[in-house]
Parts: structure tokens; C-alpha cells; sequence
């Protein structure tokens, strides 16, 4: 394989991100790592959920659900032993005596995450647009009920702090990268065809053989994943958990973010994500300052109402930038309006 | 347990139905006529609570100005909501016009924040409203009473109108087939308006109601009635008018039902229940209890 100009700009693009990382680690405070560690896992989250609900079309508001057992999962394998016996008491025996380090504590967080969504899915995948979308809030609701309710093992709505942080930029960035490759060649494989060929026109799909419900589920379970690790990467960031922070809020700001990158974009999502997530924190001061709580949030929403009206493909429709796709996929100039595609991919 | 706990139980299931299901009436027109899941209907329920409340508390008017306001209120909102945000966007895709609702609703709560302040206010309605009745045994409060009353007769109403009225029927075809409703001569965006108006106006009554069983007012408050009316549609079969009615009384008696028998360790899970319920009824009768199938083409 030769080198092409993609290639090139990958190959810039990684260098940016590890010289700005390594930047960060060496001279940014503690509160601006923390800001831009969020930017990265929010970027990461976008990422999936562009994937899942952009790409395949399964509107799902799940993701919260999906970071909450992710980072329970990792927060209590990670959680230092000696205090585990007064902490979260009605834990099993051989998980009191448990302390892993933070890579395989996030990798079981995803894949709890993603047991969860393959449970979840098989029932609730049958369902369609809108009643998906309310059936994924439902499972936001009944996680959190039941974190709440089983305080021993999760110290319910108290919420679990002293978790051990061990998150740095290098893991989030890290964790990034694998989730815009795996899902990136994904997208350019005959698996991203066949889930475009879902979202666009379910029975059509069918038609040419596409194993639907299968695909469907895989698309879910993967965006659940790496929801998941998100979650655990947020957990060991933040070093405290309570279910009320993985909230219906939180669910719409990751559709925000999927909606102005453009339904199916996964550079526009990551893009989104970090200017949604820098715009936010840049906005709390004046909040504060003015005393005009909620400010941020109707910056948000108005953005968003303003994009869905004005431009509602979102940024790059459902389309990366031309500079980082492969050249089959480059955009060509259509030489007659009979010959304009409806949608690039 | 004895008889009349039992009936206790059942009246609280009928006091909490007919709130819901005067929210999730409204939800179901909206969805059957623009196919819209309208999110920040809830919202329009908070905002009757608050205009209850300037109304009766602040300038001290009595209830049926009140009544009246509220009713005024929900409608030229939902009408001003479907206006800026949902007619500009008629022909996009459906989701968009959810994801759109999201962001009103959350733009809605956060502008109550901002300029109400989000720390709940109490609500009390006058005295006469709040007195105990006893029957059979088990106890009910006027407002409960008028509650329900007020539910039946406006749920009556509704279908008197949209059954016998000109508009009405014009909002029926719009929901079956706008293209064709327009090409009768119907002004669809009329009729469109028509159902945001009346939604919004049975939101706003359902948020006095809402607000004076609650006690106190917030500016989220609308959303858990707001989310529980839409399960209630689901349930009764999105787009159905009678299935939002059965809908938010069956929700109402399930989870008063299952707070009331279930241990009170249990109480807890109510929304969790709620939920699971939802999922199962979608999974057993996709289109809820009175919804037709939708069709699927190629």
C-alpha cells in the first residue's frame, strides 16, 4: 500500500494530539487537565453514539445507562481494598479483596456495558425511532433506581467517592484514538454499509440480506462499550460517582453533540464535543459571576434548536472531512444535478 | 387489608390517572397529527403551574380566572412552540423534531431557572379545595374530586369536538393523510395549530391540578409528569385519543397499585416499575392498546 494523502494527514493529526497531551501533562494545571480530560472522554462518548444512532439509526438515549455500569463496574474493582469492607459492605468475598489497576477495571467496565446492552437490546431494539428513544430512557431511570436501592454494593444515592484517580490524559487519549479507529474502519468496512443500509430504508436492507436485528444489536452493544469506558474513564477521573450525574441532561447534551457533528460523522461528533464541552466551561464563570444559573444550558439548547432549523445535517452531514478519508470515498464534483448523491459519506 | 383501604387505593389510581391522562391526551393529538414526539409538553405543564400560581397567589384573583388563565397560556404556547421550532422543520425527519422538543424543553426549564429561580415555591390552593370528603370510608380531598370531574367532562368535550366539529374532523384527516386533507381544501396548518392549542391548554389545566396536589412548584416539575403522560400514550397506542385516556388511567391505578400493596421497602422502584411496564407492554403490543399498526414500505 502505498502512501497516500490521507495517510499524511492521520499521521499529522496523531503527531498534534500526542505533542498536545504531552504539553498538557507536562505544564497545564490540574483544573485545565480535568477540563480537557472531559473534552476527551465526551469526544469518545459522541464518537459511539454517532456511530449507534447516527450511522445505524437507532435513536437511542441510553448512553448515560451504559456509562453508569461501566463506571460502577470499574469504580468498585479498582476501589482500594482495605476500605472496601466498611465502604461497600454487602460486596461478594472475592470482590472485597479485589484492586485492579485501571486498564482492565475500564476494559470490564465496557464489556459489563456491553452485556448490559445486548440484554437490553434484544427486547428493546424491536422497537423503532421514538419508542427506542423512550424505551433507552427507561433504562437510564431503571439503572438508576436500582444503583440507588443497592447501596451496599454501590453506596446508593450517597454516591461512591475516594475512587482512586487514576485517569490521566495519555489513557483518555488513548482510549480515544481506539474508538475513532475501530469505529472509523467500521464505517468504511461492508459492516458500515450495511448499517447505512439500515438506517436509510430498514426493509430495503433486509431485502439485500442484511442480518438486521444482528447488526443492529452489534452496532448497539459497540457504542455501549465504549460508553461504558467512558463512564469508568469518567469515574477514576473525577474520583466520585452518584447516579444522578449519568441524567436525562446528559443524554441530550451527547445528542447535541451528535446532531451539530452531523448524524454519522465521527470527526464531527469529536469535533462537536470538544467545542461543546471547552464553550461550557468557558461559560460557568460568567454564570457564576452574573448569578444567571442555567445559562449555559439555554446556550446549548439554543445552539442546537438554531442548527436543527438553520443547518440540520449538522457540520459534515454524515461525512468526514475530505482531507482524512480514504480516496475512493473522496467527495467528486457532480458534473449534472441529475448526478448529485444524497448523502456522502 | 380491609375494603376500604382498597378503595383509597383505587381513588388515588383515579385522582393521578386523570392527571395523566389530561397531559398525555394532549401528547397523543400532537403525535397523531405531525407525528411529533413533543418532549417539552411537560414543560407547558410548568408553565400553567406558575401562571396558577402569579395568578392566585400574587394578584390574588380567584380560581376561575385562574382556570382560565391557564387554559389561555398552554395554548398560545404550545401554539408559539409549534410555530418557531416545529412548522420550519415539517418535512424533515421525525427525529429531528424530537431532538428539536428536547432542546425546547430543556431551553423552557432552564429559562424558569434563570428567571424564577429554581428553588420550589410552596402552592396552596384556597382552603375549600384542600378540605377532606369521606366516602365509603377512605378519603378524598375536593380538589381531588374536582380533579377528576373536571378530567371527564373536558375528555368528553374533546371528543365531542373532534368527532362532530368542522376543525376537529379537519384535524382528523390531517392525521391520516396531510397531503390529501390539503388537497380537500383543509388548512392543515390550521388544524395542526388547532392540536397544540388544545394540547397545550389540557397541559396547562393539568399543571394547576398537578401543582395544587403537589404542594409546591419548580421549574422542572414538568418533567416527570411530562415523561409519565408520554408512557401513558405508549401505552394506550400513540395518536389514539381514547388509548391516551385508558393509558393514563391504567398508569395511574399501576402505580398507585404498586406502591399501595407492594412492601414499602419496594416504594422506591416505583419509576422503575413504570418503566419496565412500558418496555413490556411495547414488546406485547407494539402498538399500544387502541394504536394501529403502522405500516412498514419499502
Amino acid at each position: 500500500m502505498s502512501l497516500q494523502r490521507h495517510h499524511l494527514a492521520w499521521g499529522l493529526l496523531a503527531a498534534a494530539v500526542v505533542a498536545l497531551v504531552a504539553f498538557a501533562e507536562a505544564r497545564l494545571s490540574g483544573y485545565e487537565r480535568t477540563v480537557m480530560g472531559f473534552a476527551g472522554i465526551y469526544a469518545m462518548l459522541a464518537i459511539s453514539l454517532s456511530f449507534s444512532n447516527g450511522l445505524t439509526g437507532l435513536f437511542s438515549l441510553g448512553h448515560p445507562a451504559f456509562m453508569m455500569v461501566g463506571g460502577y463496574v470499574a469504580a468498585i474493582l479498582t476501589f482500594p481494598a482495605n476500605r472496601k469492607g466498611f465502604m461497600l459492605p454487602a460486596l461478594p468475598e472475592w470482590m472485597a479483596t479485589l484492586e485492579w489497576s485501571l486498564f482492565p477495571a475500564t476494559l470490564a467496565g465496557g464489556v459489563a456495558a456491553a452485556a448490559v446492552a445486548v440484554i437490553a437490546g434484544f427486547p428493546v431494539l424491536r422497537l423503532r425511532g421514538h419508542y427506542l428513544a423512550v424505551a433507552t430512557l427507561g433504562l437510564i431511570i431503571i439503572l438508576r433506581v436500582v444503583i440507588n436501592n443497592a447501596d451496599g454494593v454501590t453506596r446508593g444515592a450517597l454516591g461512591l467517592n475516594g475512587i482512586p484517580r487514576h485517569t490521566d490524559l495519555w489513557w483518555i487519549f488513548g482510549w480515544l484514538a481506539l474508538c475513532l479507529f475501530v469505529c472509523w474502519r467500521l464505517k468504511y468496512s461492508s459492516v458500515g454499509r450495511s448499517l447505512l443500509a439500515i438506517r436509510e430504508n430498514e426493509m430495503a436492507a433486509a431485502c439485500m440480506g442484511v442480518p438486521r436485528a444482528r447488526a443492529k444489536l452489534a452496532a448497539f452493544a459497540l457504542g455501549a462499550f465504549f460508553a461504558g469506558v467512558g463512564g469508568a474513564l469518567w469515574a477514576h477521573l473525577l474520583t466520585n460517582l452518584t447516579p444522578g450525574s449519568f441524567s436525562i441532561t446528559l443524554a441530550f447534551m451527547l445528542v447535541v453533540m451528535v446532531v451539530v457533528g452531523g448524524s454519522g460523522s465521527l470527526i464531527g461528533a469529536a469535533i462537536a464535543a470538544v467545542a461543546i464541552t471547552f464553550l461550557s466551561e468557558a461559560l460557568r464563570p460568567v454564570e457564576q459571576a452574573v448569578g444567571a444559573y442555567g445559562l449555559v444550558q439555554i446556550v446549548i439548547a439554543v445552539l442546537l434548536i438554531a442548527m436543527l432549523l438553520l443547518r440540520p445535517q449538522g457540520l459534515f452531514a454524515s461525512a468526514e472531512p475530505a482531507l482524512l478519508r480514504p480516496a475512493p470515498f473522496r467527495a467528486r464534483r457532480p458534473r449534472h444535478p441529475s448526478q448529485v448523491e444524497k448523502r456522502e459519506v | 387489608m380491609t375494603s376500604s383501604y382498597l378503595l383509597q387505593q383505587v381513588l388515588n389510581g383515579l385522582v393521578l390517572g386523570s392527571v395523566y391522562a389530561l397531559v398525555a391526551v394532549g401528547f397523543s393529538m400532537i403525535y397523531g397529527i405531525v407525528r411529533l414526539i413533543n418532549f417539552a409538553h411537560g414543560d407547558v405543564l410548568m408553565v400553567g403551574a406558575f401562571t396558577a400560581f402569579g395568578i392566585l397567589l400574587v394578584f390574588g384573583f380567584p380560581l376561575w380566572a385562574a382556570v382560565l388563565a391557564v387554559l389561555t397560556i398552554g395554548a398560545i404556547l404550545a401554539m408559539l412552540i409549534d410555530l418557531v421550532a416545529f412548522r420550519p422543520q415539517r418535512n424533515a425527519p421525525q427525529v429531528n423534531g424530537f431532538i428539536t422538543s428536547l432542546g425546547v424543553s430543556i431551553l423552557m426549564q432552564n429559562l424558569g431557572i434563570l428567571l424564577l429561580s429554581g428553588r420550589p415555591r410552596p402552592f396552596n390552593l384556597p382552603d375549600w379545595l384542600r378540605s377532606n370528603l369521606e366516602i365509603a370510608g377512605a378519603r378524598m380531598t375536593v380538589l381531588e374530586v374536582v380533579t377528576v370531574v373536571i378530567t371527564l367532562v373536558v375528555l368528553a368535550g374533546l371528543t365531542l369536538f373532534v368527532r362532530g366539529t368542522r376543525l376537529g374532523i379537519g384535524m382528523r384527516a390531517t392525521a391520516e393523510n396531510p397531503t390529501a386533507a390539503r388537497l380537500m381544501g383543509i388548512r392543515v396548518n390550521r388544524a395542526i395549530a388547532t392540536a397544540f392549542a388544545l394540547g397545550g391548554a389540557l397541559a396547562g389545566l393539568a399543571g394547576l391540578l398537578y401543582a395544587g396536589r403537589a404542594g409546591q412548584i419548580h421549574p422542572l416539575m414538568g418533567f416527570v409528569p411530562g415523561l409519565k403522560a408520554f408512557v401513558a400514550a405508549v401505552i394506550g397506542g400513540v395518536g389514539s385519543l381514547v388509548g391516551a385516556v385508558l393509558g393514563g388511567y391504567l398508569l395511574g391505578f399501576a402505580e398507585v397499585l404498586f406502591v399501595g400493596l407492594m412492601p414499602p421497602a419496594y416504594g422506591s422502584y416505583r419509576d422503575a416499575f413504570v418503566f419496565g411496564l412500558l418496555i413490556l407492554i411495547l414488546l406485547i403490543m407494539p402498538n399500544g392498546l387502541m394504536g394501529r399498526a403502522a405500516e412498514e414500505r419499502a
